[in-house]
């Protein structure tokens, strides 16, 4: 999986590429958020457009990062999730957990 | 493969990087199937979580215990059996991420992505050791013998 840091303002979008998966994506999403927060980052907005699949690893790296990111006192939010991983979201309720936003504007200006 | 009582074998060791090899078989076998392009992604998901399992909770991760897949492909349905060589866990005790309790949980969508995916789920405890999942799609057809994607999917939400 790639990734991109882009700082705008007060808030990191971290623009997500690939796929997030056991033993691959799962362990790169899990040290960027982790780089992030050690860098005292505390809104972030994980861009998930590009990312093209996920399995259930990388379902719950997403719940563990947002996990961490309350714990240390930061926000963690989603930005358009493609279909299959919309989906994926919907259907183990998690869709009531993050917020989601469609438009990077809209994810930006929520924090 | 034609849909008639085929049957293929595969076996790997317990390394993650196998997976998605695991994963792109299932798909071609759903499309020799001729299962709707849904479909093929719900089962090959369904699959992958279960030789997931089978690494992780089945064998621990050791990587010399083998993972066995059997795909059997007949004319109404394909059965999908994975095979560990562990000392077995408790499939019994299974929760459901999506109760209160559970969202915030990193764990536990694996199971619940089978059963959510196929038409039938079933675990055995092989003797000499090990757990096996066997899971069934039902293959439904019209009455040429075509598969009958559009209804397939469309009884399944279109989507997962």
């Amino acid at each position: 999986m790639k990734t991109k840091v882009r700082n705008i303002g007060k808030v990191t979008v971290l623009d997500l590429a690939g796929k997030i998966t056991i033993g691959e994506g799962d362990v790169v999403l899990r040290e960027e958020v982790n780089k992030l927060l050690e860098s005292d980052r505390k809104n972030i907005l994980l861009n998930l457009d590009k990312v093209t699949y996920m399995d259930s690893a990388g379902i719950g790296e997403l719940v563990a990062c947002y996990k961490r990111a309350a714990e240390s006192g930061a926000r963690l939010k989603l930005l358009n999730p493609s279909g299959r991983v919309s989906d994926l979201l919907s259907l183990t309720k998690l869709q009531q957990v993050f917020e989601i936003y469609k438009d990077e504007k809209e994810g930006l200006v929520s924090f | 493969m034609s849909p008639s009582n085929r049957e293929i074998r595969i076996q790997i060791d317990s390394r993650l990087e196998f997976i998605d090899m695991i994963q792109q078989a299932t798909e071609d076998v759903c499309r020799a199937a001729l299962f709707g392009r849904e479909t093929v992604f719900n089962i090959s998901l369904a699959v992958r979580e279960a030789v997931i399992n089978a690494i992780r909770h089945g064998n621990r991760l050791a990587s010399e215990k083998q993972v066995h897949v059997v795909f059997r492909l007949d004319r109404d349905k394909l059965a999908v059996t994975v095979r560990d060589e562990g000392e077995g866990f408790d499939f019994e005790q299974l929760r459901d991420p999506r109760e209160p309790d559970n969202l915030f949980k990193p764990t536990g969508r694996g199971l619940f992505f089978i059963r959510s995916f196929v038409d039938r789920v079933a675990f055995s405890r092989v003797n000499g050791g090990g757990t096996e999942i066997l899971m069934e799609k039902r293959i439904r057809r019209g009455r040429r013998g075509r598969t009958v994607r559009a209804n397939q999917e469309a009884s399944e939400g279109g989507g997962v």
